[in-house]
Parts: C-alpha cells; sequence; structure tokens
C-alpha cells in the first residue's frame, strides 16, 4: 500500500471540547457552537470568518454540510459532512488536515458532534439499512458483540477467565481514576474494582455496564493550518505526523480463519501510521494514547494490535499497570470513551484536545513529564467487520 | 408399482407447559401431565419446516406442498410458500395452504396422495387462560410424502367422508381462543357421522378390523367416544403433548407409523364439521424406513416452562421490552432477493479457491476472486461454536438472547441466534445444527431465518 502520509505539513493551532455528558438543555446546534465558539475564543488570531472550509462528523445527529452551516452561521463556505461509524469525528479531522496540505485551503476547522441522548434509549441506534433481516447487527447489540472477544481470547491464549475479568476490570477502574481528574468528563468519580466486577454480565457476555463506554452529547474541534504558518497562531502548534484510516473487507463474521483476539484493521492501520510516523517501537517512543475503549475487552486487544504488549500478554501488562496514568505508557489519561463519555461523532477530536492539552502543559492533575507523541485511535463497527482510525501527533516537528 | 407414503417425520417443539404449573398459576386444580408449547420463535410455519425437513432427508424434492393448519402466520399470503422456499426447492412447483380447521390436514395428506406431493400438517393450539383449549392443547408438526415407488411404506386401501353443518366450535380471524357450543350436543353430532364415515372405509378396504386405530377431533370426548368403539387391534400408544388440532392426525399417525409391524392396517378418523376416515396399509418397506426421530423420543423429552414465560410467548402478557428499538421489519425487495439465503440458509463456494460464503458474496474473501461462485447450501450442515455471547440488552420476547459465531462443517462462518437453549448451554466447540425460525415480528411482518440448536 502506498501511503505517502503528511509528516509534518500541518498543524493544530486551535482546538474546542465541551464537556461530554447527558445535556439535556443543549441540542447539537447548541453543542456544535459551544465548540467553536470555545475554539475561536482560545486562537484570538484566527476568526470565523478566516476559516476556509469545513469538515463535519456526525453519525446521526443531521445530514449534510447545513448540519453545521446553519448553527454557526457560516456565509457561503464548504462545508463536509463525514461519517465513518465512530471513526466519524477522526475522519472528518484526517480530510481537512489532507486539504490543507494539498494546498486547497489555509485555514480549516474539523468539527465533530453527537447527540445521543434524545433517543430515549440506552447505547448506540443505529439507522438501519433496509435488509432482508438476516444480519445480526439487526438484533446483537454493540457490547454483545464486543463481549465475542472475551472467551475468544481467553481460548486461544490459556488464560484463566478469572485473569482476564480482573484485567477488564482494570480497564475500567483505570479510566474511571483518569476521567475523575477531568472536569470535561462525563464521569468523575472513581469506581472501585469490587463495584465494577459486581455489575459483570448483567448487560451482555461478561459485560456490565461498567464495562462499557458512556453514553453522552458532546462536540469538539480542531482548527488546523500548514505547519510553517502555524507559530502565527500559537505558541504550542501540535504537529501532525500521521493519519491512517483502514477498512477491512468485513469478512471475520464469516471467515473461520478470523478468531475473534484481533482486529486486523487495526494492525494494518497502526503499520500504516507507524511507517508515515517513524515509529519503530511504538511502546517506547509514544507518550500517551487514546485508544478506543468502547468496551474493556477492546481495549486489551487494541493494546496488542498496536504493538504495545505482545500476543497474549495485553491481560498482565494491565493488571502491572503500564498503561495507568503513571505507568509507562498512559493509556486513555483523558478518561477514555468509558469515563470521558462517547458522543460519536466528536470523540476522535476529543482524543485529540487530549494530546492537546498535553503537549501545552494543561492537562491539570493528567498532566504527563513533557509528553512528545500522543497517539488517537478509533474503531467503528464491529470485531471482524470494522473500520480503524490512528494518528499520531507531535509537540515538535521533526 | 404402489403408491403411497414414502416417508414421514414429526416435529414435537422442545418447550412443555405442565398441567400443575398452570393449576398452580390460576390456582385451580393441575394435574398430571403437560402440554407441548412452540418456542417464542416457532409458528406453524417454522415448524411444518422442521417436520418437512427431516421428511425430506433422503433428498427427495416434491412437486407439491400442502401446509394444513388452523393457525397460519400469515392469511392473504401462501404460508406453504415460506415453507417451500425453506426446503430449498427452486422456482418451479405447487405450495398451497389449507387453513381453517383441523380438517385441513385430512385435505392435505388426501391431495399429496393424489399428486404424489409433500404433506404438511402444522399447528400452534391456543386458548383463554385456564380454558381446556389452553390445558388441552398441543403444538407440534408432522409431514408425509406420498408417491410411488418400491420403497412405499404405507397404502391406502379405503377412504369415506361424511360431511355436517352444525355449531360446535368456531373462531373468527384474529381471535386467539375458539368458542364452542355445550359439550353433549357436538357428541351427539359427531358418532354417527364418525360410525359412518369409519365403517364405510373399512367396507372400501374390505377389512372389518383395522390394526391400528386413530380418532384424532377437536371434540375431545367424542375422539374419546369413538376412540372406545373402534378398537384396533394394537393399543395406540399417542404421545401426550396435548391435542395437536390439524397437526394431531400426523402427529399420531407418525407415532404408529414408529412401531407398526409390516402388513398391518390403519384406521385414521379425522372428526371435524364431518368426519373423514382413511385405511392405510403398511408395506415390508416400513421396518427399514421409519423416521429418523421417533414421536415417542421426541415427546418425553423437553423443558418446562412458566406459565407467564408461556403467556408471554404467545402474546397474551404484554411485558416491558428493553429500552432498545424495536428491529426494522425486513423489506420486501432485498428478502426476495436473497430469497435462498435467508430462507433456505444457501451460501456460495469460491469456483477457484474452495472458500465458503454465508452470506453469498461474489468477491471471494479466501482470493479475491470476482464471480467465480458456485451454490452452497449449507443448511443440513453440522456447526460448532467458535465463540459465543448472551445478550441481555437485546430486544427478545425471550431475553436473554444468545449469539453464537457458528464455524459450518467443511467451510462457511455465521453469526445466529442459538434457539431452544440456555446460556450454560452453549460453550465454545459446543455442536449445533440449524433451524428455521422467527426472529421476530416487525412492522406486521415476520422475519424468518435460521438459528442454531445445540445437537
Amino acid at each position: 500500500m502506498a501511503s505517502h502520509g503528511i509528516h509534518d505539513r500541518v498543524a493544530i493551532v486551535g482546538m474546542g471540547c465541551t464537556t461530554f455528558g447527558e445535556h439535556w438543555d443543549s441540542s447539537a446546534d447548541d453543542l456544535l457552537l459551544d465548540a467553536a465558539e470555545q475554539c475561536f475564543a482560545a486562537t484570538p488570531a484566527l476568526a470565523k470568518a478566516d476559516v476556509d472550509a469545513y469538515w463535519l462528523g456526525t453519525m446521526n445527529s443531521g445530514q449534510s454540510g447545513t448540519v453545521l452551516s446553519k448553527p454557526l452561521g457560516i456565509d457561503y463556505k464548504p462545508v463536509t459532512r463525514v461519517e465513518n461509524m465512530c471513526a466519524t469525528g477522526s475522519d472528518a479531522f484526517r480530510n481537512a488536515c489532507y486539504a490543507v496540505a494539498a494546498g486547497a485551503y489555509d485555514r480549516v476547522m474539523a468539527i465533530g458532534v453527537e447527540k445521543l441522548k434524545d433517543t430515549g434509549y440506552s447505547g448506540l441506534v443505529r439507522s438501519n439499512v433496509a435488509g432482508d433481516g438476516t444480519a445480526p447487527e439487526e438484533t446483537l447489540t454493540a457490547p454483545a458483540a464486543f463481549s465475542l472477544l472475551d472467551p475468544a481470547y481467553c481460548e486461544k491464549y490459556g488464560v484463566d477467565p478469572h485473569d482476564m475479568r480482573q484485567a477488564m476490570t482494570h480497564v475500567a477502574w483505570k479510566n474511571h481514576v483518569n476521567g475523575a481528574k477531568n472536569e470535561r468528563a462525563q464521569y468523575r468519580t472513581e469506581v472501585a474494582k469490587d463495584r465494577i466486577a459486581a455489575g459483570a454480565g448483567k448487560v451482555a457476555g461478561r459485560l456490565g455496564v461498567m464495562d462499557c463506554s458512556g453514553v453522552s452529547d458532546g462536540a469538539a474541534c480542531a482548527l488546523i493550518v500548514r505547519a510553517e504558518d502555524s507559530h502565527r497562531y500559537t505558541d504550542t502548534p501540535v504537529f501532525v505526523k500521521a493519519l491512517s484510516v483502514i477498512a477491512g473487507p468485513a469478512s471475520g463474521p464469516i471467515d473461520s480463519s478470523y478468531d475473534y483476539t484481533t482486529f486486523h484493521e487495526v494492525v494494518a492501520c497502526a503499520t500504516d501510521a507507524y511507517a508515515q510516523a517513524g515509529i519503530t517501537s511504538p511502546r517506547e517512543q509514544i507518550s500517551l494514547a487514546e485508544v478506543h475503549d468502547c468496551f474493556t475487552p477492546t481495549e486489551l486487544i487494541l493494546m496488542e494490535d498496536m504493538g504495545f504488549s505482545e500476543r497474549g500478554h495485553a491481560w498482565e501488562d494491565e493488571l502491572a499497570g503500564v498503561f495507568d496514568l503513571d505507568g509507562e505508557l498512559p493509556v486513555n489519561p483523558d478518561g477514555g470513551l468509558k469515563s470521558f463519555g462517547h458522543p460519536v461523532g466528536a470523540s476522535g477530536l476529543r482524543m485529540l484536545f487530549e494530546c492537546w492539552l498535553q503537549f501545552r502543559g494543561e492537562a491539570a492533575e493528567r498532566q504527563l513529564d513533557s509528553p512528545q507523541l500522543g497517539l488517537t485511535h478509533n474503531l467503528g463497527g464491529r470485531p471482524g467487520s470494522c473500520v480503524s482510525f490512528i494518528s499520531i501527533v507531535g509537540a515538535n516537528q521533526g | 408399482m404402489p403408491t403411497g407414503i414414502l416417508s414421514y417425520s414429526a416435529y414435537i417443539p422442545r418447550y412443555r407447559l405442565a398441567h400443575e404449573e398452570l393449576g398452580s398459576a390460576l390456582g385451580m386444580g393441575g394435574g398430571a401431565g403437560s402440554r407441548a408449547i412452540a418456542s417464542y420463535d416457532e409458528d406453524t410455519t417454522t415448524m411444518g419446516v422442521e417436520a418437512a425437513r427431516r421428511a425430506l432427508g433422503n433428498g427427495a424434492r416434491p412437486a407439491a406442498l400442502y401446509f394444513a393448519t388452523t393457525a397460519p402466520a400469515y392469511f392473504d399470503k401462501t404460508n406453504a410458500a415460506a415453507i417451500h422456499a425453506a426446503l430449498d426447492l427452486g422456482s418451479e412447483g405447487f405450495a398451497l395452504d389449507i387453513a381453517g380447521s383441523a380438517r385441513g390436514a385430512v385435505g392435505a395428506l388426501r391431495a399429496a396422495a393424489a399428486s404424489g406431493g409433500l404433506a404438511i400438517l402444522s399447528d400452534l393450539r391456543t386458548g383463554k387462560p385456564g380454558s381446556s383449549d389452553e390445558r388441552d392443547g398441543g403444538d407440534a408438526a408432522a409431514a408425509f410424502l406420498f408417491g410411488p415407488g418400491e420403497r412405499v411404506i404405507a397404502e391406502v386401501l379405503g377412504e369415506a367422508s361424511a360431511t355436517a353443518e352444525f355449531l360446535d366450535r368456531w373462531r373468527r380471524p384474529g381471535e386467539m381462543a375458539s368458542g364452542q357450543w355445550e359439550e353433549r350436543f357436538g357428541l351427539e353430532a359427531y358418532l354417527p357421522l364418525i360410525r359412518d364415515a369409519s365403517s364405510r372405509a373399512l367396507a372400501a378396504a374390505g377389512i372389518e378390523q383395522a390394526d391400528h386405530v386413530i380418532v384424532s377431533s377437536p371434540h375431545s370426548r367424542a375422539a374419546r367416544t369413538a376412540a372406545r368403539e373402534l378398537v384396533g387391534r394394537v393399543a395406540e400408544e399417542a404421545p401426550a403433548i396435548g391435542y395437536a388440532g390439524a397437526a394431531d392426525p400426523g402427529i399420531r399417525l407418525a407415532s404408529v407409523l414408529d412401531r407398526a409391524g409390516a402388513d398391518q392396517s390403519i384406521l385414521l378418523v379425522v372428526a371435524a364439521d364431518g368426519c373423514d376416515a382413511t385405511v392405510l396399509r403398511t408395506t415390508e418397506a416400513i421396518t427399514s424406513h421409519r423416521a429418523e426421530k421417533p414421536v415417542a423420543e421426541q415427546a418425553s423429552g423437553g423443558r418446562e416452562v412458566r406459565y407467564a414465560t408461556y403467556l408471554t410467548w404467545r402474546g397474551l402478557l404484554d411485558r416491558e421490552l428493553p429500552r432498545r428499538p424495536e428491529p426494522a421489519r425486513p423489506a420486501g425487495p432485498p428478502s426476495a432477493r436473497s430469497e435462498s439465503w435467508k430462507f433456505a440458509f444457501v451460501g456460495t463456494k469460491c469456483d477457484d479457491c474452495g472458500q465458503v460464503h454465508v452470506p453469498p458474496r461474489r468477491v471471494c474473501v479466501g482470493c479475491g476472486a470476482t464471480d467465480h461462485m458456485s451454490r452452497a447450501a449449507l443448511a443440513g450442515r453440522a456447526g460448532r461454536v467458535a465463540t459465543y455471547t448472551v445478550d441481555r440488552l437485546a430486544y427478545s420476547l425471550s431475553p436473554p438472547m444468545i449469539d453464537a459465531v457458528v464455524d459450518f462443517e467443511g467451510g462457511g462462518r455465521y453469526t445466529l441466534e442459538v434457539a431452544d437453549a440456555g446460556p450454560e448451554d452453549v460453550d465454545i466447540g459446543t455442536a449445533l445444527e440449524l433451524t428455521f425460525r422467527r426472529l421476530y415480528t416487525a412492522g406486521g411482518v415476520h422475519n424468518y431465518f435460521w438459528k442454531a440448536r445445540p445437537v
């Protein structure tokens, strides 16, 4: 695969992120405007009138560019609405970056929003394509689909299900510990491990509600310019090192060679992104990773797919605290989908927002010691049938 | 060459409602025994498919299907067409519903016997809570393949009918319970009809007393009384699953065929708004061509459910559902395009590398070849659980929903709901077989597809 990348050619010079949560008082319009206004307020050198084009990510909160142009009052400018399941916000960012790198525009905004709490249902609601009623997605819920990973992983690596359950509990515990330190997170309380474990199995497989990401409303955005122009707008731009989106043939659910202990899409995506960024030892080189912890077993598998852990050993690394805030490689220092919440279209940009804060030294209690490289990751779909996104961003060029 | 029954099979669903449970739930006398009940995902169409698949286990492809039931899943749409599709019989052939009264069973058998087709008798019996229909009914199906050949296991020797109009039992379309007149009136109306039709049928067959006698009627007392008069040489061992309506004569005929010796006569009497009597005689072939799953074996198994569960399954108890959106109804054009997949579980096999795909794909997952595919019918294949989950959040009439990733012998994988099982019945490696079910009903449309059940 020829993937030339746009290493260090564009930079983020401003960001905004609403609190994530149950925003009964805010519409998607309000959330978009709040995130954008926050971003412009923090970037005085770049006003709304200066933005040449927009990329809007939303999975289910509206269609077409007018979902953004209307609430922001955008005067006849390009707005592209992007949808790529849970990688929606990230893919909006990716396409915005490419437009600047291509020279088509000088200043663009990527913005993502999701309003999930207006549906009246718990969890994500799919918009169904008319079908023949035979797809398992018609009935099997998302937590159930991801819970398939747990027994398959234990079986393949001979992991004691009790140990696996403890590792899953640690993921939820860790991400809540981190989220409790985050003023924008949906859930700002630490949750004791025994409470997490007590709910196990009540949702799907061995997953309990504490193994599932928060269902929330929120919006986040980023202003992107050419790297060489970036210091006009901020002293601390964030440089884009790598962007990768991978869609697989969605063959896992119909191909017996797929064993439900990996996401092939993520492996390919990481390989691509690491090549673009020149990363050879991800666990050593990456300072923080914001990954798609939609359900606790997902995060464990991702650690292996991204090369942070050896195959069959992510559960041990997780339990050893490798991915804790004070561990060797902090994973989801902002609380992750689990604790920060998961308004689909906004999540990818929320992950970049944590890198933005960390590189600028503004992450408060979560602040890491001079982080240099951050990785963000989304997974859209289900095991065996998904899209994967990875970005690598850095505090410095080169 | 003789013409007659070539093969047969019965299907009795897995679940039972014990009379004692029913009695205690309603605060009345229970008594011993139980009735068979269709699971929440079964209806007369799916049970008919089960029985028919078993009867066609030898690979026969009947040119006509006759489907009799008193509880059709649809009106104004041919339920036999869905069965025809599930049996993967292609587009040629005849498929007919004979829906209404229990007498339809005789219509299906006679039509199949006349043309060499498959008679499918399937029923799901409901009644008002606390009624004798609810207590004494049973859900089941049976199928009989007729045709010429050396392997005929039973021939029709004679038949006779009588018809009378009288108000014994009735039900308006859409109602779940039947009305019944006072029992004595029906008894007096039926007995002369039964005597008349039976004696004429026996005379036509040239015999005085049959070896086996079956008397099936929605009027249970008339059936019992007549059976005392029309005694066979061999006592009937009818399965104690309840009166199965249009399927009742089928289940009981199957049960007799399970045990009958060669060259034995069978008097089958069906009394519903008249009486139809048929005399059959078994051949030598019966001893080596019995159904694979005997009725007695199916009747003796079973898992009891609580009365509230039964009511929920039949839609008689409006329960709170999970706070999840209801599934969308299956759409017409996509369902038609994928008829062989959705109804018959037919996929494709790559001509270049042999990879099996369910559902069919045009681009091979194994080697990437495009449109180099041959059909691969997997409905009869054995499967094993690769991984599984218990979904407690999913929309289901009978939570929790169990789903398994099933790998099929000879290739192919799909994620299927597990039927007739609890969480304790499924593990990695569990052997499963396919069963045709109704996944859910949405927008008035039944979503038929396949599930997997533990072998």
